[in-house]
C-alpha cells in the first residue's frame, strides 16, 4: 500500500547518520544499545501496521531514565526526529520509523520497581510487557486489568501512548482508567513526574492528558499502575445466534437490564469460523453470531448472573448456550477470541479497523459494513467489544495485489467514516498513528485540531517527537 | 456585568466581546463552590444559568449528556427514573461550605468532583466521554463523544475536567453511567484507633468482595464511638453472600453490625458531603489526597503539629481535616507531610483573607507549572477565564 504519505527525510540528517550514531553510543553504556547496521535496523522498519515500513536513521533501546534524558536532549538538539517505540506491536503504525529519525525503545526497561498491595498500586519501568505486570502480582491474588490481545508481548509504554483497552475494559476500563502515574521524559531532556500512588494528582490531569498521546508528547520512563484483586471465579459463556441482528440486540438488553458483565464479545461466521479452525475452542461455526459473554464472582453469583444473561437470549432466539465447565475450557474459549488476529492473518492478509460506535446502531451498522466492503469485492470478518461498541472488522485481502491493497484501505476508511456519522469514533484503542491521520477532518473541525496541536506544541515545540503522526500533515499552525 | 447566554452559539459571540475587551471573567455554573481557590478580580461573570436540560439519555447505551449549567438533581433523577446513577457519586459541597445555589453539571466535571465510589468505579474523569466548550477566543469546539471508547485525538476532557473554568467555559457533558445497585448494604466496625481502621480498609480492598466504599470516621466525628464502614452494592442475595465473607476475612478487626436500606444510604451522604467537619463555620477545611495506607501516618504526623478533627474516605486515600485558621492554618506542616507521604492537600474551605494568603491548590514542580501555563495560554490566550484561581498567572 501506498495510499499514506510520509514527511520526505531531511537530506542533511540522513548525511549526519554516523556522526549522530557515535555521539548517541557516547550517550547510553550498553555497547549493544545502539543500532545502525541495515540489517539490524529491518527489525525495527515497521509496527503491526505493516503495509507500510521505513529504515530509520538508527535505533536507541537506552537503558534508564536518565540514558532517555541525555538521548532526547541531545536529538532534540541536533534536531533530530524521534520515534518512541515500546515493542513495536501498534496496529495503526503508531511506533513506524522515518527514514531521518532515530527511533527510541524503551524495552530495555522492563523491572517491576515496588508491588504495594495496601495502595493496590504497582512501579514498574514502561518497557515491561503488559502481562509481565499481571504475572508479577498474580501469586499475591491481583491483576492488572487492561488486556489487549496482544499482551504477551505490548509494553506498557505502548498502551500508555495508544490508551489500549482490551476485552475486560467493559467492567474495569482502559489504561487511562488504571494509570495513577507516570515519570516522563521531554524533549529539552528534564524528567517529570506527574501523579503517583495517590488516586488523584494536584493540578491540570496531566497524566490523562499523556495517556494516548501516542509518544508525541514525551516518552514515559516508568508508571504506577492501579491493580485489582483477582475475583473469585470467572466464566464465560458462548451464545449463538441465528442473525447479528438478534446478536446486536441481545447485547442492547442485558447492558438495559442493569447487568454488566466483564466481558461482552462478538464474532460473526467468518469470524467464528477463522477462530475455530485455529483454536479448536468449540465456537458454533454454523451460527451466523456468536457473543462470549464473561461474568465473575462466587459460584453462586456467577450462576445467578449468567441465568438472568441466558433469559434474555432466550428472547433473542439464541441458537444455542455453551457454559464453560473448567479452566481449561474458559482458557480455550479466550484463546480462540484474543488469537483472532493472528489466526486470520493464516488465511489472508487483512487490515484491522478499530471505530467505535453507539451500541444502539450496531445492527445498522453491521449491515453497512458488510455492503461497503461487498462494493469493493472484499470480504470482511467482525469481531469486536460489543458491549462498549468498539468494532474490529477485519478487511482480508491479498497485500500482493496492489488493486486489493488500495480497496481494502478504501473501504476501511468508509467504514470509519461511517463509524462517525452514527455518533462514534475513528478509534477506540489502536490509536490513530498514521492509519487514521489523514482521516481526522472527519471527526474534528480545523480549530479543534489546531486546539489539539498547539497543546501538544506546549510539550514539543519543535515536533520532533513521532513526526507525521495523529495530524493530518497540512495541519496550519495556528497562532 | 452579568452574563447569561441561553445556547452555545450566544456564549460563543458573548466570549469573542469579553476576549476583544481583555475582560477578565469569573466563570459560574450554580455558584456552590464560589468560595474555593485564590480570590479573583474579575469584571464579568459569565454563568452557564440558561444552558439547561438533558440533551441525550440513552439508557441501553449507559449514556447521558447535558448542558452545563443543568442541576445536578434533575440529571440524577433523570437516570434514577431508569433505574441508572453517575457512576462517580458527586459531592454536594453545600452544608460543608455553606453555600446557596444549586450544584451543576458543569460545576462537577469543572472541579472533577467525585464521592465515595470514586475507590472502586472512578472519578468524575473517568466517567467523562465528551465535552462542548468555548475556549478564550470565543470558538466552540469539541472533545471526545459519546462512545465508551475513543482514543481519537488528545484528551482534552482530562484537561478540562478538574481545571475549575481556568481553561474554557463548559456548555455541555456527556457521561458512562451504571445501573443502580438493587440494594446496599454496610459493615460498621466500631472503636477502632485510626491505623487499625485504615489497615482494615485497606485489607479490604484487597479482597474479591468489592466493597464501593471505605471510610472511617474517628471518635467525636459525627457520633461518640469511632466507626469503620465499608458499602458492598448490588443484586440482595449477591451483596448478603459479600458480607459474610468480608466480615470473615476482617475478623481480626472485630465483629462488624449491618446497616441497610436508608440508614445506609444516610451514612454514606454525610461522609459524601463531609457534613461532620461542616461546624465550627470558622475552621479551615483541608482535602488531602494521600497513598491510601498513609492516611492514618499522614493525620498522625499532623496531629503532632496542630489540633483537627478528620474524616477518611477512599480506604485512607482521601483525608477531610478541619483546623484552626491560625498560622495559616497550618498550610506548611500539612503541604509538607502530605508531599513526603506522596500526596496533596487542597484548602477547600477558608477565609478570604487565608485564601488570598496562601495557595489553596496545591503548588506543582516548576517545570510541570511552565507546562500548565503553556496548556492555559493554548486554551485561553487572553487570560479571561477564572484568572488565577487555581495559581496567580493560570
Amino acid at each position: 500500500m501506498t495510499g499514506i504519505a510520509f514527511p520526505a527525510p531531511d537530506p542533511s540528517i540522513l548525511a549526519r547518520k554516523s556522526e549522530i550514531v557515535a555521539a548517541l553510543r557516547g550517550l547510553v553504556a550498553a555497547p549493544d544499545a545502539v543500532i545502525d547496521d541495515p540489517v539490524e535496523l529491518a527489525a525495527y522498519e515497521t509496527d503491526a501496521f505493516t503495509a507500510y515500513r521505513r529504515l530509520p536513521l538508527a535505533v536507541v533501546l537506552p537503558g534508564s531514565t536518565e540514558e532517555v534524558s541525555r538521548v532526547l536532549a541531545y536529538l532534540a538538539r541536533e534536531g533530530v526526529a524521534v520515534v518512541p517505540r515500546g515493542a513495536g506491536t501498534s496496529l495503526s503504525g503508531g511506533a513506524i520509523p522515518l527514514e531521518d529519525a532515530v527511533v527510541v525503545g524503551v524495552a530495555r526497561m522492563n523491572r517491576v520497581l515496588a508491588i504495594d498491595l495496601a495502595n493496590r498500586t504497582a512501579r514498574v519501568e514502561a518497557g515491561i510487557t503488559n502481562l509481565a505486570i499481571t504475572n508479577a502480582v498474580a501469586e499475591h491474588g491481583f491483576f492488572y486489568a487492561p488486556d489487549p490481545s496482544s499482551q504477551l508481548a505490548c509494553t506498557l509504554a505502548g498502551n500508555i501512548a495508544m490508551n489500549s483497552g482490551g476485552a475486560h475494559c467493559l467492567k474495569y476500563g482502559v489504561t487511562t482508567n488504571n494509570l495513577l502515574g507516570v515519570t516522563l521524559v521531554l524533549t529539552d531532556g528534564s524528567v517529570i513526574e506527574l501523579g503517583g500512588e495517590a488516586l488523584d494528582a494536584p493540578g491540570y490531569d496531566l497524566v490523562g492528558l499523556v495517556c494516548g498521546s501516542e509518544g508525541q508528547l514525551g516518552i514515559v520512563t516508568e508508571a504506577v499502575v492501579r491493580i485489582l484483586p483477582q475475583a473469585e471465579g470467572a466464566r464465560p459463556v458462548l451464545l449463538a445466534f441465528p442473525s447479528s441482528e438478534a446478536a446486536g440486540a441481545c447485547v442492547a438488553d442485558i447492558i438495559g437490564a442493569g447487568i454488566v458483565p466483564v466481558a461482552i464479545e462478538f464474532m460473526d461466521n467468518p469470524a467464528i469460523r477463522i477462530c475455530e479452525a485455529f483454536a479448536k475452542a468449540g465456537y458454533p461455526t454454523d451460527a451466523a453470531a456468536m457473543l462470549i459473554v464473561e461474568v465473575e464472582g462466587s459460584d453462586a453469583e456467577i450462576d445467578a448472573e449468567l441465568a438472568r444473561i441466558v433469559a434474555i437470549a432466550r428472547r433473542h432466539g439464541v441458537t444455542a448456550v455453551k457454559e464453560s465447565r473448567s479452566a481449561t475450557e474458559t482458557a480455550q474459549i479466550w484463546k480462540g477470541r484474543k488469537s483472532a488476529f493472528g489466526a486470520t492473518g493464516r488465511i489472508a492478509d487483512y487490515i484491522c479497523m478499530d471505530g467505535t460506535i453507539p451500541t444502539g446502531r450496531l445492527p445498522e451498522v453491521l449491515r453497512r459494513m458488510a455492503e461497503i466492503v461487498a462494493g469493493y469485492g472484499l470480504r470482511v470478518a467482525n469481531v469486536f467489544h460489543a458491549g462498549d461498541g468498539n468494532l474490529h472488522p477485519l478487511i482480508l485481502y491479498d497485500v500482493n495485489d496492489p488493486e486489493q491493497a488500495a480497496k481494502a484501505e478504501a473501504a476501511g476508511a468508509d467504514i470509519l467514516k461511517l463509524c462517525v456519522e452514527v455518533g462514534g469514533c475513528l478509534t477506540g484503542e489502536h490509536g490513530v498513528g498514521i492509519e487514521k491521520r489523514d482521516l481526522m477532518r472527519h471527526q474534528f473541525t480545523e480549530t479543534e485540531l489546531a486546539l489539539q496541536a498547539a497543546v501538544r506544541r506546549v510539550f514539543d515545540p519543535a515536533e520532533i517527537l513521532n513526526p507525521g503522526k495523529v495530524f493530518p500533515l497540512d495541519l496550519a499552525k495556528a497562532a | 456585568m452579568r452574563l447569561e447566554p441561553a445556547s452555545e452559539a450566544e456564549a460563543a459571540a458573548l466570549v469573542r466581546d469579553l476576549a476583544r475587551q481583555r475582560t477578565p471573567t469569573r466563570i459560574e455554573g450554580g455558584g456552590t463552590r464560589q468560595a474555593v481557590g485564590r480570590p479573583i478580580r474579575t469584571a464579568a461573570t459569565l454563568s452557564s444559568r440558561k444552558l439547561t436540560g438533558i440533551t441525550l439519555y440513552a439508557p441501553a447505551e449507559m449514556v447521558i449528556a447535558a448542558r452545563s449549567g443543568t442541576p445536578l438533581a434533575e440529571l440524577e433523577a433523570t437516570l434514577a427514573a431508569q433505574g441508572q446513577m453517575l457512576p462517580f457519586e458527586p459531592p454536594d459541597h453545600r452544608v460543608l461550605l455553606g453555600s446557596a445555589g444549586e450544584p451543576t453539571v458543569g460545576g462537577v466535571v469543572a472541579g472533577n468532583l467525585s464521592g465515595p465510589r470514586r475507590l472502586a468505579a472512578g472519578a468524575c474523569r473517568d466517567a467523562l466521554l465528551g465535552l462542548r466548550f468555548v475556549d478564550g477566543r470565543g470558538q466552540l469546539l469539541r472533545t471526545g463523544g459519546r462512545v465508551m471508547k475513543n482514543v481519537t485525538g488528545l484528551d482534552l476532557g482530562k484537561l478540562l475536567c478538574g481545571s475549575w473554568g481556568t481553561l474554557a467555559f463548559l456548555t455541555e457533558a456527556t457521561f458512562k453511567v451504571l445501573p443502580r445497585p438493587e440494594a446496599e448494604l454496610t459493615l460498621l466496625f466500631e472503636g477502632l484507633p485510626d491505623d487499625r481502621a485504615v489497615a482494615l480498609l485497606c485489607a479490604a480492598m484487597g479482597t474479591p468482595f468489592g466493597p464501593s466504599g471505605a471510610a472511617h470516621l474517628p471518635a467525636g466525628v459525627g457520633a461518640p464511638r469511632a466507626r469503620t464502614v465499608l458499602r458492598l452494592e448490588g443484586f440482595s442475595e449477591s451483596i448478603r453472600y459479600r458480607a459474610d465473607r468480608l466480615a470473615g476475612a476482617l475478623a481480626e478487626y472485630g465483629r462488624p453490625t449491618r446497616i441497610e436500606g436508608e440508614e445506609s444510604r444516610a451514612l454514606w451522604r454525610v461522609i459524601r458531603e463531609v457534613e461532620p467537619l461542616a461546624e465550627p463555620r470558622e475552621r479551615a477545611v483541608w482535602r488531602l489526597s494521600l497513598p491510601p495506607k498513609r492516611g492514618a501516618e499522614a493525620v498522625a504526623a499532623i496531629r503532632a503539629e496542630r489540633a483537627c478533627s478528620v474524616l477518611y474516605d477512599w480506604s485512607g486515600g482521601l483525608v477531610w481535616l478541619a483546623t484552626d485558621e491560625d498560622e495559616d492554618a497550618g498550610c506548611a506542616p500539612i503541604r509538607a507531610i502530605a508531599r513526603r507521604l506522596g500526596g496533596h492537600a487542597l484548602l477547600l474551605r477558608g477565609s478570604r483573607e487565608l485564601r488570598a494568603r496562601i495557595a489553596p491548590f496545591h503548588p506543582v514542580a516548576d517545570r510541570v507549572r511552565a507546562l500548565e501555563a503553556g496548556i492555559a495560554e493554548a486554551f485561553d490566550p487572553f487570560g479571561l477565564f477564572n484568572p488565577g484561581l487555581r495559581a496567580a498567572g493560570i
